[in-house]
């Protein structure tokens, strides 16, 4: 897609996103219930908010040894029995999950929520090879059947309200209409038990893995994953390279905060501490535990260390509960797996800063979701970062600088900056030649060129005949005399 | 004696002369002495905020060697403030000299409000307002200077006006520069949520601290010929009861 293709499809998406009554509530429901509360939850930590702070040390330190964190983590899960696999593309990922499927005769695979298996678009690559996928999160499973995808990190369906649920599972799944969400939850649950049940094989994400203990912890609030992990005989694990900590000390902190900026919870509702498969001294458990470890660019972004900070992200998905651009536009509008602040940096790391330079540029740098963040990452600082590597291109990220012409605007900017006495006739100028633009009370109603988009929804002060710096003199003086 | 060096940023000088007006009124009432570089221009964030360092530190230096001998700089604009001092130095990381001689002049920068409560240590400017306001939270103000009590405080003593907080006060208006042009819908859908909180609040008139997010409410106003008043706070502190000296 061209640049400008991918600008006007943003836009466009944007535009169609506000316009959707429905998400619009959705999104306010969002915001307003969850990212009042999860603020309020950081305050009633019994460390106070600034554990963010401190959960922002542990990340960077982690990721700053990341070599040595994850190749205790691999060691440690070998020797509980689990076996271990780094990927160093989505690719090679999605490649050895069908490996172990194939020898192991899988038809049917049950899944628990997990963005990285969308960033690796696993299902796909598994139902074209006839393997039948099920997603047994409520609310991916609504999606899967709807044949879309995750509009939020963590609620994917946010963007759906009962009735549509209801006519959904009428149309898919031969059922009674029904909106009431309990009887719903009913449906989905029954139709999930039978895929467990007959599931041979279950893959889940990864919320943290513990490089100490050998454990990874997967939540859910529907106890879904639990299920998922445990009944059928094999079990995969995908973790982004970066989802490890160091000891448990440190995972308490970060599954602390990432509850509280989830969901606005003290802890997740099913919570489970995955160590391995099962042994003669625990029975529990699948017979094989397989866990990936997926880099798919994030070296990439650890060898930038402008970039590098936001690896911390633990996808506890608060940003986009505070950000006024996601709370209008809503996650589809983004086009990329990750949505939300979080998306708007990570996606032109990983996608192409050209290809996704509207995600870091559609953003009004407000801040929120700095504030907002469980670990506390600079987001505002990264999406600058990444219109400076915009503005002039850079040969690490193969980025083309973005416009000739804009670059023009900012010297010419520059010059007059510099400039005063040229500044001010330049202004003068303005100020006289603005009379052509058309007004009404004293405002200017249309612009051409780049103020058109101002002008659309709103009038523009127009420039004073007599500026500030030719009034001072007068007016100080007023004062001294009088 | 109590002196202070203005730096009244483009959009006050250009578009909005009258919130510099006010300024200079206030400043007069407080006994707060006054001057006013001729040479300054701008401080070079439109630049920044767009990714062209280069050119905003063609525009930082230019601002450093207009205020490097000024002991104290005020400036009716939190986003202007935070870009002195939190992105000169950023913008100097390879010039050592530069990067120094950005940290003492952002040291010396503050913003209106923060200059009177937190340097002045004044809270009543003597001034009246016949109305009910409600308070608009500009984001660099509040999340980078953590500038959000000192307006309120302000406020708070202005005789004859009742305050009235509105929903989502600090929720972003939708401005953000150059994004309000690029991406108009967008920025157009979030100020169209701010004013309807500013009308829900019921207050006949809207005061903030940064004439950016105002110009973008105003706009909106004007455009929908909705009738609330939009007043910077150095309109609102300077302002006197009518036939007061």
């Amino acid at each position: 897609m061209s640049h400008d293709a991918a600008t006007k499809k943003y836009a466009q998406n944007a535009a169609s996103a506000i316009k959707d009554e429905i998400l619009q509530k959705a999104l306010n429901k969002i915001q307003s219930g969850l990212g009042k509360a999860t603020a309020l939850s950081y305050q009633n930590l019994d460390e106070g908010p600034d554990l963010r702070l401190a959960a922002h040390d542990i990340r960077e330190k982690t990721i700053n040894n990341l070599d040595v964190v994850l190749t205790r983590l691999a060691a440690k899960i070998r020797e509980n029995g689990g076996r271990v696999y780094f990927a160093r593309t989505g690719e090679q990922a999605v490649e050895y999950c069908l490996k172990i499927a194939r020898q192991h005769h899988v038809k049917q695979v049950v899944k628990g929520k997990s963005m990285v298996t969308e960033e690796i678009r696993l299902n796909p690559a598994f139902e074209a090879r006839g393997i039948e996928v099920n997603e047994t999160d409520l609310g991916e499973y609504i999606i899967q059947l709807a044949g879309e995808k995750p509009s939020h990190i963590i609620a994917p369906a946010a963007h759906k309200t009962r009735q549509q649920v209801g006519r959904l599972f009428e149309r898919k799944l031969g059922v009674p209409y029904t909106e009431d969400p309990p009887e719903l939850t009913r449906i989905a649950r029954k139709a999930l038990r039978e895929k467990f049940l007959t599931a041979d094989m279950g893959i889940s994400g990864c919320n943290l893995a513990c490089a100490q203990t050998g454990h990874i912890t997967v939540v859910s609030n529907e106890g879904n994953i639990r299920m998922a992990t445990t009944l059928p005989k094999v079990h995969v694990a995908i973790m982004g390279m970066e989802r490890v900590v160091p000891n448990l000390e440190d995972h308490d902190i970060l599954f602390r905060l990432l509850s509280r900026g989830a969901a606005a919870q003290k802890l997740g509702g099913c919570v489970s501490y995955i160590g391995g498969p099962a042994g003669p001294e625990f029975p529990d458990g699948p017979e094989e535990f397989h866990l990936v470890i997926l880099d798919n660019g994030r070296s990439r972004i650890l060898a930038d260390p402008k970039f590098r900070e936001i690896l911390c992200c633990i996808r506890c998905s608060a940003c986009l509960n505070v950000c006024p651009v996601y709370g209008k536009i809503g996650g589809h509008a983004y086009d990329a797996t990750y949505c939300g602040p979080i998306g708007a940096v990570l996606t032109p790391l990983m996608e192409g800063m050209n290809q996704a330079k509207d995600l870091c540029l559609g953003e009004s740098l407000c801040g929120a979701c700095q504030q907002a963040c469980s670990v506390n990452i600079d987001l505002p600082r990264m999406l600058l970062e990444l219109r400076y590597r915009l503005a002039y291109g850079d040969d690490q990220w193969e980025t083309q600088p973005v416009s000739v012409a804009e670059k023009t605007i900012h010297q010419a900017w520059a010059f007059l900056a510099g400039h005063p006495a040229l500044y001010r006739a330049f202004l003068r100028t303005f100020a006289l030649g603005q009379k052509i633009f058309p007004t009404s009370r004293g405002m200017i109603t249309k612009m051409p060129g780049p103020g058109a988009g101002w002008t659309r929804s709103r009038d523009i002060q127009p420039l004073s005949q007599t500026p500030f710096r030719k009034r001072f003199k007068k007016l100080n003086a007023k004062k001294a005399h009088g | 004696m109590t002196h202070a060096t203005l730096f009244i940023q483009c959009i006050v000088d250009g578009m909005y002369p009258e919130v510099g007006e006010a300024m200079v009124s206030l400043f007069q009432r407080l006994g707060i002495t006054m001057d006013y570089p001729e040479n300054q221009t701008c401080c070079g964030q439109p630049s920044f905020n767009a990714g062209y360092r280069k050119e905003a530190a063609k525009a930082a230096k230019h601002y450093i060697e207009t205020f490097e001998d000024s002991e104290t700089i005020v400036c009716p604009s939190g986003s202007c403030v935070s870009m002195v001092r939190h992105h000169y130095p950023e913008l100097f990381e390879n010039e050592p000299a530069w990067k120094a001689r950005a940290i003492a002049v952002g040291k010396r920068t503050f913003e209106l409000t923060e200059y009177l409560v937190d340097v002045l240590h004044i809270e009543n400017t003597g001034a009246y307002y016949d109305g009910t306001i409600t308070y608009h939270d500009s984001c660099h103000l509040k999340r980078y200077l953590g500038v959000a009590a000192q307006p309120r405080t302000l406020i708070s003593q202005v005789r004859g006006a009742t305050f009235v907080e509105m929903k989502g006060c600090d929720t972003c208006c939708g401005f953000g520069g150059a994004f309000s042009t690029k991406y108009p819908d967008i920025s157009t859908a979030m100020v169209r949520e701010k004013v309807k909180n500013i009308l829900d609040s019921g207050a006949d008139a809207v005061v903030g601290c940064d004439m950016g997010c105002l110009m973008n409410i105003k706009g909106y106003l004007t455009r929908n010929t909705l009738n609330v008043r939009v007043m910077h706070i150095a309109q609102l502190l300077a302002g006197k009861k009518a036939g007061a000296v």
